[in-house]
Formats: structure tokens, sequence, C-alpha cells
């Protein structure tokens, strides 16, 4: 009797810990890869997939990571930083930079503007603690429509850039063929489809790898262990001599800049550079991914990043082709929205932990 | 010296407090002449927009009343609006008659996603705007599944023209034009070229005496007071985590109809993104009008939809005349929105910490004071 | 008064304890109609306790509910919650103000309980679309506000008001009630001035005069003995003393108040250190710090010492260290070791080799979500440059060196954890508070703050952390001040004690000297 009792405590233990939602989330993943063969889906295939999409946009995911641990809370300003990325990708093409090194031309590009705006951004945040989920949102929506007018504006003139017709004016869809598409991709493939044209992207998953280690390595120096503790606890940090809005600054522009590498290696990754509004169509996936991965809006580690990127890609790839043929409706543009914002609902609606000290 | 000071002060004050309508007017005075529009035209277009409007811009007064800030989740109403309206032109029930029909089935719909969507704030007090924002596209992604999926199959529908041609799910654009505009037809007169939707604007003026109304009631009373201090009210015996699921459900309603005379309106409506952006404009919209986060009036509101919309109409134009491009105008008024939303978002915040640090500043004064006297 | 007449209020044989810890011992309580009673007591002698137990407060029944009767009109009474206490008639005004800002004094008095008029729509949808009848609201707070015999307008906003306005509408709000029969004020004239608090006085006099009885809780003796019929003073949980107003005064009171057996008072470790220098030196030290007053603090403190600072709550002890470490706005002189120590710069200090451990130990003290690891070396990490690996241009952690110096601490300060990697928030209070004194203790400090070591902690932990702190100061020759509202404690930890009172250095005595004159000097300079 007492046995059970202690089995079911530990047991809602277990899912508080962890939250019901990301368990049904990944009771779903599983059942996706269970279901997959059984429906006829090409599973080798599908892990590819996940693969690749997961290296595409894992390192947009790990841009969360600092400003949480900072106690920024969800960066959901992270398109300042992919606008920073884009507009080293662009000035880099521009620059007539081809191939590979065009690509790290681009993030050298981006590192200026990323650290200018970040720094912008971080200061801004400081003067509003405590409101900055939804400030970021905002200072992202109204730099992505500032950027459009810019985008039309800006003198840039490659043809493969710009408007055919008119000869100025940046295009919606940029392909990067002849430029990045692929570089890091293509560093040692190893083949698993080579028919499907489907690579493990050695290159892309070392590259994430790396940043990855810098970022973990980052958060075991002095400097790192402070910023973790701003966002754990600032009034703790503050009376132990640290200056919470320094470190805090240092965060966002941590963040900003990741954020700008990782639209440059989500575009390597898919061929095209996406302008105008498509930024806004990475803020939420990127937010809840991470949360997916058992983050908390001031907690996140790197294995929250990997295994959230690898569960979000996994309901994005798998979705379509195994719930379209078990119920023959493609309802996963439904599922990945309710999924996604659904995660982000959750965590916005637990009690935040030092909210009443703050 | 010291009073000279404080009236500089409130000054600037009362510049800072305002800048958004401020600029506005600037923004439009500027784009005026730019935009090339005679003021006849203007005046049309802007009582056309008003008349459309204004309805779901007040339906966002009341949960500022209540404390809940801006409710971006009003595009919850905005989608039980154009289920109703789906139903509606399904069962071929046009004119005034199917705009009323509308509405009542609207309610429940509304109602039902008022309390989710209330009682998922009341869980995230501090931080019901971002909550509220998500909600929006979390129910986006519940309102595909139910018109996209659950229309044809669960739900019926009867006319294929209204289905997409797989059998089952609606349209991307349903079409109104059995009722369009037949609210704004009914009663309108016609002043000097300019055509007044009287019968809307009466409905619209219904609206704003049963909120000055509604503001002298117990239960807006109760609002008021949870919105100042929930710990107070709370131990004043009042039930403040219904009394803010009620704003919000009344919120979500008065969307609703609003989204009902907006889409009548316009004569038909794209199905799936038709919602989408009605919050952040019509927001928008509100703090044009020199509304905050925390207060909101009436006429914050026909000034705010007047202003903005000015800047709607004549920004393409101008954008065009000034760069060549007609895109410049359109994302110029898109960035003005979110622009304008950002300035108001970090004033409020601004304002929360200024009134803390003044309130310390001067208990310091106040004791350097008391020490000097005492020396 | 008629002897077969219940009286208004009995309390009979009440007990309280928090967790074993006996707060309330057998109180007895009595009170007329009409009758002014005066409570009195140290911080923590247990009149908050009461009042809460009277006025049926959530926290009561969340920790087990009390023993003993509560009568009113000689019918036993069990409060659920402080509306039940409320419909009985009782009605308290609490130290903070319950007031809604933006309300005009009338809305506030009437807060939920507003008069209504009913219209067509209230009948379809219910009372609460009822519309708010402003003229009778106006005329009902004017009635209220008139029972105190003070002028205050309905309309002024509180936002607006002096504080005592504020004081007087939240009295009003329950004189509205037309069920009052007994009215407790927590402590109402802390805030006020001396010309508002006497309106109070008179308003109380008005209100028992109309036959409402009031329960008066405060630290300026002067106003009880001016306005109370009868006097009841609490020490330690128990009823002390219960005797007429007329037959008792200040010296009195205060002797009742903090008096103790002589041999309880065991201060034979106090020290006299006639030849020690002044290591730190504070001059006309003003603090911000929102509920605590402190101005014009002048205070030497000898190295090598151990100096008590006490006091009532809110009259400035806490203030002091908060101020001069930095976590709230300061200005004045401080001199430590010859040199100026800036102000407002946590840094400096802990650089200058000061340490605190605060009193709010889950706000300021830990980090409740990180390893005990982290909680004791994170400050010497940042401060010192320990337990750091130096790899050029990073500087590593070093968690070998960390959780050698976690074990050292949880072995000599016993700390009860499953191991240095155990998250602090999963620790007792007292075990919480040795994390923090471990913090500072890693720090090497030459000087140590510590305020309010022994609060919210367990008996045995307590005599842990006093004894830990005798060690440090005796062992490391480390100056340490403690902060604390349990004179006792200050009088078995320190050398000499200073007393502050109404933000000011009250006087400094040496722990040997008799409860009493450490008494009055808390009460000497009360605001």
């Amino acid at each position: 009797m007492g046995k059970t009792l202690e089995n079911q405590s530990t047991v809602r233990g277990f899912i508080d810990r962890f939250g019901m939602p990301r368990l049904i989330i990944a009771a779903f993943v599983v059942l996706l890869f269970v279901m997959a063969p059984i429906v006829g889906a090409d599973l080798t295939m599908q892990i590819g997939n996940v693969i690749n999409r997961f290296s595409w946009n894992a390192i947009l995911v790990l841009a969360m990571v600092p400003m949480i641990q900072s106690g920024c809370s969800l960066n959901f300003g992270i398109p300042l930083g992919i606008l920073s990325g884009l507009l080293g990708g662009t000035l880099s093409i521009q620059l007539g930079f081809t191939g590979v090194t065009s690509f790290f031309m681009a993030i050298l590009l981006a590192t200026p503007f990323a650290v200018l705006v970040g720094g912008g951004y971080g200061w801004l945040l400081n003067k509003i603690k405590g409101g900055e989920m939804m400030i970021a949102t905002y200072v992202g929506l109204a730099s992505i429509a500032f950027m459009c007018m810019m985008w039309l504006l800006l003198p840039y003139t490659s043809p493969t850039m710009v408007w055919g017709l008119s000869g100025k004016g940046l295009r919606t869809t940029i392909s990067l063929e002849g430029f990045y598409d692929k570089a890091l991709a293509n560093f040692l493939p190893i083949p698993i489809d080579p028919e499907n044209g489907l690579y493990f992207p050695t290159g892309s998953i070392l590259f994430f790898a790396i940043l990855a280690l810098g970022i973990w390595a980052f958060f075991r120096t002095k400097t790192g262990t402070a910023m973790t503790a701003v966002g754990s606890n600032p009034l703790f940090a503050r009376a132990a001599g640290i200056n919470v809005n320094r470190m805090r600054l240092l965060s966002v522009i941590m963040s900003t800049w990741l954020g700008a590498v990782g639209i440059l290696v989500y575009q390597q990754g898919f061929g095209f550079m996406q302008l105008y509004m498509a930024p806004n169509n990475m803020t939420l996936p990127t937010v809840s991914a991470i949360l997916i991965g058992g983050a908390a809006v001031n907690k996140a580690s790197i294995p929250n990043v990997i295994i959230g990127t690898i569960l979000f890609q996994s309901i994005v790839t798998l979705t379509p082709t195994v719930v379209t043929a078990m119920i023959h409706m493609d309802i996963s543009e439904v599922v990945r929205m309710i999924v996604s914002n659904g995660m982000i609902l959750y965590a916005l609606t637990r009690v935040m932990k030092g909210e009443g000290s703050r | 010296m010291k009073n000279n000071q404080r009236a500089k002060f409130n000054l600037g004050r009362l510049l800072q407090d305002n800048i958004v309508p401020v600029m506005f007017i600037v923004i439009c005075i500027i784009c005026f002449p730019m935009s090339g529009y005679s003021p006849t035209y203007l005046l049309n277009e802007l009582v056309t927009r008003m008349g459309r409007n204004t309805f779901l811009v007040l339906s966002l007064l009341i949960p500022v009343m209540a404390g809940l800030g801006m409710n971006f989740a009003m595009t919850l109403g905005a989608m039980a609006g154009q289920i109703g309206l789906i139903l509606v032109s399904d069962w071929q029930i046009w004119g005034i008659p199917g705009i009323i029909l509308a509405m009542i089935i609207s309610i429940p719909i509304s109602i039902l996603f008022g309390i989710f969507c209330g009682n998922l704030l009341n869980k995230a007090k501090g931080r019901e705007m971002i909550t509220s924002y998500i909600i929006a596209f979390f129910m986006n992604g519940v309102y595909q599944l139910i018109v996209l999926f659950m229309m044809g199959p669960i739900i019926p529908i009867i006319h294929d023209t209204l289905k997409l041609p797989r059998g089952y799910g609606i349209r991307n654009t349903v079409s109104l034009l059995n009722m369009r505009q037949h609210l704004d037809n009914l009663l309108a007169i016609n002043v000097a070229g300019i055509k007044i939707p009287v019968l809307t604007f009466l409905i619209i003026g219904v609206l704003c005496l049963v909120i000055v109304w509604f503001r002298r009631t117990k239960l807006g009373q109760d609002m008021r007071a949870v919105a100042q201090d929930m710990e107070v009210a709370r131990n004043a015996g009042i039930n403040v985590d219904r009394t803010r699921i009620i704003a919000i459900v009344m919120s979500t309603v008065l969307a609703g109809f609003g989204m009902i005379i907006y889409l009548q309106n316009l004569g038909n409506f794209p199905t799936y993104s038709a919602h989408t952006q009605i919050g952040t404009f019509s927001i928008a919209a509100l703090l044009v009008g020199g509304a905050s986060v925390e207060k909101a009036s009436i006429s914050n509101a026909f000034l705010g939809v007047f202003l903005f919309h000015l800047m709607f109409i004549m920004a393409p134009a101008a954008g065009t005349a000034v760069t060549g491009d007609s895109m410049i105008g359109e994302y110029f008024r898109t960035f003005v929105s979110y622009g304008v939303i950002t300035v108001a978002l970090i004033m409020y915040e601004a304002r929360k910490r200024r009134t803390r640090s003044a309130t310390s500043h001067l208990l310091a004064l106040a004791q350097q004071e008391e020490e000097a006297r005492a020396k | 008064m008629e002897n077969n007449n219940a009286p208004l209020l009995e309390m009979r044989n009440i007990k309280k304890d928090f967790f074993g810890n006996q707060v309330l011992t057998d109180i007895n309580l009595t009170l007329q109609a009409g009758e002014v009673l005066g409570l009195v007591g140290e911080n923590g002698a247990g009149k908050s306790t009461l009042m809460k137990i009277l006025f049926g407060m959530d926290v009561i029944r969340e920790t087990g509910g009390y023993e003993g009767e509560v009568l009113i009109d000689g019918q036993e009474v069990k409060f659920s919650d402080p509306f039940d206490a409320l419909a009985a008639g009782i009605g308290m005004v609490h130290q903070e103000f319950s007031l809604i800002p933006g309300f005009t004094a009338a809305e506030n008095i009437l807060l939920n309980r507003e008069p209504t008029k009913k219209g067509i729509v209230s009948e379809a949808f219910g009372p609460r679309l009822n519309t708010l009848d402003y003229k009778e609201i106006q005329e009902r707070s004017a009635k209220a506000i008139d029972k105190m015999g003070v002028k205050i307008s309905g309309d002024m906003v509180i936002s607006d008001m002096p504080v005592g306005h504020k004081q007087f509408t939240e009295i009003a709000r329950e004189l509205s009630k037309e069920n009052l029969k007994l009215l407790i004020l927590d402590e109402p004239t802390a805030v006020l001035t001396e010309k508002e608090a006497e309106a109070l006085l008179q308003s109380i006099r008005n209100m028992a005069a109309q036959g409402i009885s009031v329960i008066f809780i405060t630290h300026r003796l002067q106003e009880i003995l001016s306005v109370c019929d009868k006097v009841v003073i609490m020490r330690d949980g128990y009823v002390v003393k219960d005797s007429p107003a007329s037959e008792l005064d200040v010296p009195e009171i205060t002797r009742w108040m903090v008096g103790r057996n002589v041999e309880s008072a065991h201060a034979a470790e106090a020290r006299e250190l006639p030849d020690a220098r002044t290591i730190l030196s504070i001059r006309k030290l003003w603090v911000d710090m929102p509920g605590e007053i402190v101005r014009n603090v002048d205070l030497d403190i000898k190295e090598g010492e151990i100096l008590g600072i006490g006091g009532l709550a809110g009259q400035g002890k806490l203030g002091i260290p908060n101020g001069i470490m930095g976590l709230y706005e300061a200005g004045g002189t401080v001199e430590f070791d010859g040199k100026p120590i800036p102000l407002n710069n946590p840094r400096a200090c802990l650089s200058a080799s000061l340490a605190f451990v605060s009193e709010d130990r889950r706000g300021v003290g830990l980090l409740l979500d990180e390893s005990l690891e982290w909680n004791v070396a994170f400050s010497a990490m940042q401060i010192q440059n320990k337990f750091l690996r130096n790899f050029g241009l990073f500087k590593w952690r070093d968690d070998g060196a960390i959780r050698a110096v976690t074990n050292k601490y949880i072995d000599e300060l016993k700390i009860k954890c499953t191991g240095s990697r155990q998250k602090a928030k999963e620790l007792s209070g007292g075990n919480q508070q040795k994390v923090c004194l471990a913090k500072a203790f890693a720090l090497e400090p030459r000087f140590l703050f510590v305020a309010e070591p022994t609060r919210g902690i367990d008996v045995g932990a307590k005599a842990l952390v006093l004894e830990a702190l005798k060690r440090f100061n005796r062992e490391f020759g480390v100056t340490v001040v403690v902060i604390s509202s349990e004179l006792e404690e200050l009088r078995q930890t320190c050398d000499r004690i200073a007393i502050v009172s109404g933000g000011k250095i009250a006087g400094i005595l040496p722990a040997s000297e008799s409860s009493e004159a450490f008494g009055t000097l808390m009460v000497s300079q009360v605001v």
C-alpha cells in the first residue's frame, strides 16, 4: 500500500518535473516513428529528413539559450538576429563573394550588425525588465516591417538578388546556388539515400556542435556562471556584486549573434534566402522548440536545444506523411500550429520561479 | 524656481504621454499633400472605414478596464463571427436577417472561446498580453481544424460553392455578396457626395452608450477595482478571477459582432486570414488614439480609428509619390502599426518603472530635508 | 454595566503553535462593549498571531488551527475566513493599506458593498449589472467618516491623499459596516504625523463613545495610556499583565514588555574591548528601504567585537546593513579600516572584505534553483576569483574546488542535505540559513553583517547558527554585527548592543545591561 503510494508520487513527481504537454509530445513523436513504416513511409528517408532539418534549425534554437539563462525570458525578438544575418548574407553576395567563402563572409559581415542591434535591443530590455516578452515580440515585428522598406530602398545591385525588371529592390526569395547553398552540408557528407539526394550533413552538424560546445563552455566560465545566477535570482546576483544589466546586455548580444548565424546556417541548408515578412515565421517555432526540449522561461541548456529541435522537427517532417496516410487528411499544418503554440502557452501559464521576489 | 521646474516637467510629461497621437497627426499632415487625394475622397473613405472598424476597436475597451491590457485574443471573437457568417451563408439566409443570425450564432462560440481564454489569462497574471497574443495563434490552429477539416464531415455544409473541391473544408474565400453593406445601406444618407452609413453608426452609438452605462454598474466598478489591485479587491470579497473572465468574454462577444459588421462591409472574406491581422490593427488604432495599456476611453477609440485609417489610406499613395514604389507605402503602414504598439508597450513598462523610482527618489529627498532640519 | 451581561469579546485559554513552536499559551482576554483595549508587546510576543486568530485569517487554519475558545456576546464562534469575522461584526485595519489607489475615498469605503439601483438589464442578468447609486455612496461614506469626527472629502482620490487620510479611509471602511462591534487597529499611528495621530486618538474616543469596542495595537505607549481603558501586555506568547490603564505608566509597561527573569539573562560571555580600535565608522547614514527608516545614523564598530543591533520592527535596524552593503539607496559616509567605502556599490563593499547575510533569505540570500555548491561558492568566485582555473583568456569554474569547500561547510555547520549538489530550495529554513552563512564564510571576510540570523528557524538550528557566528568571531578575529529583533538572542551572543529607535541609534549598552534599559531605549524615539 505504502509502496504504491510512493510509486504514485514518484510518477506524479516525474510528470510535474517534465510537464504533461512535453510527455504527450514525446509520446506523439514516438507514435509517429512507430506508425511511419506501418503506413508505408520510408523510415530511413524520414529520419534523414529529420536530421537535415535539425541541422538547419538547431542554431536558431541555440540562440534562445543565453537570453533565457540571463533571465531575459523567451527571445521573441529573435527576428533582430535574423535580420542581422540577412544583412550579412545579402552584403556578402553583393560584394561578390561566392561558394563557401560567401558563407563565412556573411557571418563576418553580419557580426557588427548583430552586436550593434543586440546592444540596442539589450539596452531597451534593461529599461523594461519584467515586460520583455511582449515588447520583444513587437520590436521584432516592427523591425521586420522596417527592413521590408529597406530591402526595397537599399542600393543593392547584384543581379542575382534584385528584381529583374526594375533592376532595384531585393526579391522575396533569392536562390543561393553558387553562393553558400550547402556550404556546410557538403563538407564530408555521408550518403543516406543518395538517389533522393539525401545525405547526412556532417559539416552542418559539426558546425552546430562547435557552437554548442562554445556555449556550454561559456556557461562554465566565471562570466557564464554570473549570467546564470542573474537569470536564477537577480537580487542574489546584485548582492554578490554582479552588474545585472551588463550580464543581460551581454546575453542579448550573444543571442542576437547566434540568431544571425542561425539564419545563415538555415539558408545554406534550405538553399534559399527569404526576405521581407519571412523572418516572422521563424519566431514561434523556435521558441516552442526549446520549450518542448524541456527549457523553462528562465532555464535552458544544450540538451534542451537538441531534444527540442529533434522533437519539433520530427513533428514537422513526419505528420504530413504519417497522419495524412492514416486519416487521409493533411492536418499537419494545424497540428504544428496547435502543438507549438500550445507549448508556449503551457510555459506561460506555469508559475514562474522567483517571480514574487522580483 | 521649484514651481517652474514642476510646470516644465508636467509639459514634458504631457507631451510624452501623448506622443503617439501627436506623432500620427504629424505623419498625416506630411502624407496628405504627398498622397494627392482630394478631401472629399478622403472623407468618403474615412467614413466608410470608421463605420467598418470602430465597433471592433471598441470591443477592446472592457479588458483594458479590467486591467488585462490589450486583448490580443480579440481575434477569437473574430473567428467566432466568421464561423457564424460561414454557417449563415451556407443556409443562404441573406441580408439583415443573415447578419443578425450570424451574430446570434457567434455568441455561444465567443462565450466558449472567451471562457477558455480568460481561464488561461488567470493562470498567467502579469503576462496577460503575451499570453493573449499566443492564444490568438493557438486558436488560429483550432479555427483551421474546425473550418478546414470539421466543416463538411462533422458540421454539415450543404452547398458545394462553399466547400473545397475535395469535399470537405471551406474554400479560401467566402462570398458575402448577398449581404454586402446591407447594414450600411439601410438608412444611409448622402451628404455632399459622402455616403454616411447611419445605421452602422447608430449601432456603434448604442455600443458606446452601453459601455458608458456598464462603467456605472457594480460589475464595471468591480472590474476597475480588480484592474488596480487584485489583492485588495479579493480582500473586499470580489471574485477576481471570475470578474476577469467576464471581461474577456464580453470583449470576445463584442469582437465577434464587430467582425460581422466589418465583413458585411467588405462583402467577402479570406476564410483563413481575415482574422489574423485584425487584432494588431484594432489595437494599433486604439493606441494611436492616445490610449495606453491601462487606460482607454471611447474617445481614444474614435480618434484612433480616424487617425490610423487616415494614415492607412494615404500611406501607399504617399509612398508611391516619394519612392515610385507602391509597396513602400504598404510596408510603411505595417511598420507604423507595429511601431505604434511597440512604443505604447515601452511607454507602459517605462512608466511603471518611473513611478517606482520616483517614489524612492522623493523618499530620499524627504529624508535629506529632515536631516538638514535636524542639523 | 450589569454583571449578568456577557462581555462583547472573550478569549479563553487560546493556544497556538506553528509546527511545534509554541507562540501563544493560555491567553485569556475580555473586552466590554465600548471599551478600548491597548495591546502591547515586543515584536514576536504574539500580538499579531492573536489578532489573526480573532479575525479568522487563512494562515491560522493552514497551520493547524488553534486551541481554546473565542466568544462573541457569550456565543462561541469559529471563523473559517475573515469574511465570517466581518459578518460577526469584527473589523480589522491592517498595517499595510488595503485601498484601491485610483478610487475615491467614498468608493474605497464601500468597496464591494456599494449601494445599487436595479434596472431592466440587471433583472435579466443578475445583480452585478445593477447601476451604482453614487449619491447613496457619498452619503453612507460621509456618515462613516463622521463617526470618526474628522473631515475628509469622499471625492478625494486615494493616490492624492496624505498617509493620514488613507488611514482614516481604512477605518471609515470598517465603520461603514452597519454591524461593526469591534475594531482592531494594528499599529495605525505608525505612519502618521503627530497631529494626525492625535486626530486618530480622538476618533478612537468618539467610536468608543458610540459603543464600538476597539483593540489598539501600538508601540507608542503614551498613546495607549491616553486612549485605552485597559492594557494587556504580552511577552513570549503569554499575557503577563492585564490591568486598567489608569494603574500603569510608561516605565512600568516597558518593564512588563521586556522584563525577564534575571537568571535567564546570561550575558556571561560579553567581553569588554577597551583597547580595540574602530574598524567601521558610520556617519550621517540615511537609507531608502521600504518599510524601514534610517536617518542620520552615527555608529562606530570596534575591531574584533560582536555588536548587536536591536530595536522594534521598522525602526531602521535592517536598513543599516542593507544600505551600507549597497542593496538599497543610501547616503552619508562609511569608513572601513580608515578607507571610505563607496555606497550603493555592492561589489566595492565585498571587495573591501565586508560580507552580509541578508534577512531576506529566499529573496536575496539564495539561488533557490541552484545547487548548494553554487550558493556557497558564487560570491567568493565572482569577487575574489576563487575556485577558478585560469586558461589564459578564460577563467573556468573549478567544480572540484567548489565541491570541496561546500562539503567543508556542510560538515562544519552540520547542514542537513543529501549532498552538495542538492538544490537550495529543497532545504529547510534552518539549513538554508546555514548555507547563507557558509556563503559569507567562504568569502573569508574581515567584517560580517548578519541580519535576522534566526528568523523562522527552529530552536536547534538557532543555537547552531549563533554558535557558528561566535566561533567565526573568536577563531578568525572577524568583526561581526548581528541584527536581530530578539533582544535575548543578542544578549547571549554580543558584546555590546546598539538599540535603534526612530531611524537613529538611541544608545549603545553592554550586553550585560538589564532588559529594562534596552526596553526603554527601544521605545524612546519611536515614530
